[in-house]
């Protein structure tokens, strides 16, 4: 075992970008998230590696482009409205088939809105976030050991599936501290013979582009990629489930509130209310089976949000609406308390799981 | 014994540009320069979102299709993710000179070892003919029927002149492909906007007035024509800025 190192949420994954092979950083300073950045301008320049800050979001994205482009490990990093000035290289990122890393560590919105944790960006990560019919592979860290984790995990996916991969943190995980491993046993990357490397005068050129102005091949492009999508669904799926055997109140929250949301199922559980969780690590693909298997017994789904009720959505796709789901919330950068949400599992469990 | 033949660098198929329209010739200058140098195989061109947008189809080299005014960003991802590569972009007035001015002002700022082939016709070709940031004072278009009111939409940007004040770029020049004469001078400028790159030197610069008969609503001699009259008074070909030569004269 590994001596683990006392790190914050956002140094860990700069840390484990590196070990995953990143050499390319790219980005543009905004709260909560620039100890990222900070890091990598430090280490970049003494492992050969390039950081570089951008003029600005859409220059980052598009620096992005270019190296993915080139067939190498790259990624960036923003925060909620950074994200959105992203929206349109990611889109073309995804008509290309552009492999790479973004993380967003989300901050209240919308608008310029607050510095404080949230996660109001959910609906944002887990349809896309720019135009046009497309996936990003979602990532929901809830702790500073998988900050790391799921950074390998991430551009691992999206050197496999060819598709820009999200970790969505908050401000909560990218600040806080915690013991954290770095031992990783990194696979060896892809060979990417689509990228344009040159050619060499040895194979005839490649080409990068999003552009398809035959609507019949458009169509076929869009459906190829869905059928990549399909099969990440069944193969990628990620998820934590605590005390949900005999559940009865299930709660579904990722990231910090799954962390605030473990204590109140604990506490409800020493007051003899079958509590339990279900905690999605991948926002997209989104676990669904889980729910549905949970919906047997559970009687009352709670979804604990930093935003105004987004993942509900997803859950109540998810378990297909055969049990009630209500919403345990704070937004603008507040977060649920354990004893907010315990008492939301108390009144539950007095209605008879019912509304 | 063959005197003319098409380069290597440009692929056999018909182009997509309206007739008299002078992408053709530029792309020719571009492909025949890359011939020369020998570079076909290490190079990495840059197409943008305009009348050019299809130009990965028409260049032998790696190509790959920017968002629209993003290619001085994209070139700096793919020339930083391999130095030894050689990676141009090729981009219009709408493209480099509105939309995508932050990248173009900032790839010079920090003098990326790249090369820009920046088409200046005064219009937006491909959307129909509206008013480009380079449309001229009472240029008529689209989204200027009555003519470009400077009172109104400001002044058109002269993109040589403006950039020559940034430390960083290192080779700016404004050429012209409407006689024989220019488009020679405008092959030597690419010429040596590429040959830089090689050397090491940094950002390079060939704004191209070129001629749009189509949006112009101009006969191609006409328009070639207009080129003299109208635009190189405006725009007055010319070097820039020439950092190397500059400092070997100190």
């Amino acid at each position: 075992m590994a001596d683990k190192v006392l790190m914050k949420g956002n140094e860990a994954i700069a840390e484990a970008a590196i070990t995953a092979g990143c050499r390319f950083y790219f980005g543009y300073p905004i709260t909560p998230q620039t100890e990222i950045a900070a890091y990598m301008a430090k280490r970049m320049p003494k492992i050969g590696g390039t950081f570089l800050q951008a003029e600005s979001e859409i220059a980052a994205i598009n620096m992005v482009y270019g190296v993915a482009s080139a067939g190498k490990r790259v990624m960036t990093s923003s925060s909620s409205p950074g994200i959105s000035l992203k929206g349109e290289g990611i889109s073309y990122m995804a008509g290309s088939d552009l492999p790479g890393l973004i993380v967003n560590v989300q901050r209240g919105g919308p608008g310029l809105g607050g510095i404080q944790p949230s996660q109001s960006d959910y609906f944002q990560a887990t349809r896309g976030g720019g135009h046009g019919d497309y996936h990003l592979i979602v990532l929901a860290p809830a702790s500073v050991q998988e900050m790391a984790d799921l950074t390998i995990k991430g551009f691992e996916l999206a050197d496999k599936y060819r598709m820009m991969t999200m970790i969505l943190a908050d401000g909560t995980m990218g600040q806080m501290m915690e013991p954290v491993s770095l031992d990783f046993d990194i696979k060896p990357e892809p060979e990417k013979p689509w990228a344009t490397t040159g050619t060499q005068m040895k194979r005839p050129h490649n080409i990068i582009n999003s552009l398809s102005l035959v609507p019949e091949e458009l169509e076929q492009q869009n459906f190829r990629r869905y059928e990549k999508y399909a099969e990440i669904e069944k193969n990628e799926v990620m998820y934590e489930e605590y005390m949900m055997d005999d559940a009865q109140i299930a709660i579904a929250a990722f990231g910090i509130a799954a962390r605030v949301s473990k204590n109140a199922v604990n506490e409800a559980r020493s007051k003899g209310i079958k509590a339990g969780m279900i905690r999605p690590i991948t926002l997209w693909p989104f676990p669904k089976e889980p729910f549905m298997k949970a919906a047997e017994h559970v009687k009352q789904f709670i979804s604990v949000e930093l935003s105004m009720g987004q993942m509900i959505e997803d859950v109540q796709l998810a378990e297909q609406c055969r049990r009630p789901v209500t919403l345990c919330k704070r937004a603008g950068g507040m977060i649920p308390s354990p004893e907010m949400v315990l008492a939301a599992i108390e009144e539950a469990a007095e209605n008879g799981g019912a509304l | 014994m063959i005197v003319f033949e098409r380069p290597h660098a440009l692929i056999d198929v018909p182009l997509h540009y309206c007739p008299g329209c002078t992408h053709g010739i530029v792309h020719r200058l571009v492909a025949e320069v890359i011939d020369e140098l020998g570079i076909e195989g290490n190079t990495i061109g840059i197409a943008p979102v305009g009348c050019s947008v299809m130009a990965y189809d028409y260049f032998n080299c790696d190509m790959i299709e920017a968002a629209h005014g993003r290619a001085p960003a994209v070139a700096t991802g793919v020339k930083r993710a391999d130095p030894s590569k050689f990676v141009f972009t090729y981009q219009g007035d709408g493209d480099l000179a509105s939309i995508g001015m932050a990248e173009t002002v900032h790839a010079a700022a920090r003098n990326e070892n790249i090369s820009i082939v920046f088409i200046n016709n005064a219009i937006y070709g491909m959307t129909g003919g509206q008013m480009a940031p380079t449309s001229l004072p009472g240029q008529v278009t689209q989204t200027s029927p009555y003519g470009r009111d400077p009172k109104l939409c400001g002044y058109p940007i002269k993109v040589c002149e403006m950039l020559s004040q940034v430390d960083g770029a290192e080779y700016l020049e404004r050429v012209a492909v409407n006689n024989v004469r220019n488009i020679r001078n405008a092959k030597k400028a690419i010429k040596k906007a590429f040959q830089n790159q090689l050397d090491g030197k940094g950002f390079s610069l060939v704004e191209v007035l070129s001629s749009c008969p189509t949006n112009w609503g101009l006969t191609p001699q006409n328009a070639l024509k207009w080129i003299d009259e109208k635009m190189i008074p405006y725009y007055p070909l010319g070097v820039y800025k020439d950092r190397s030569a500059e400092e070997a004269a100190k």
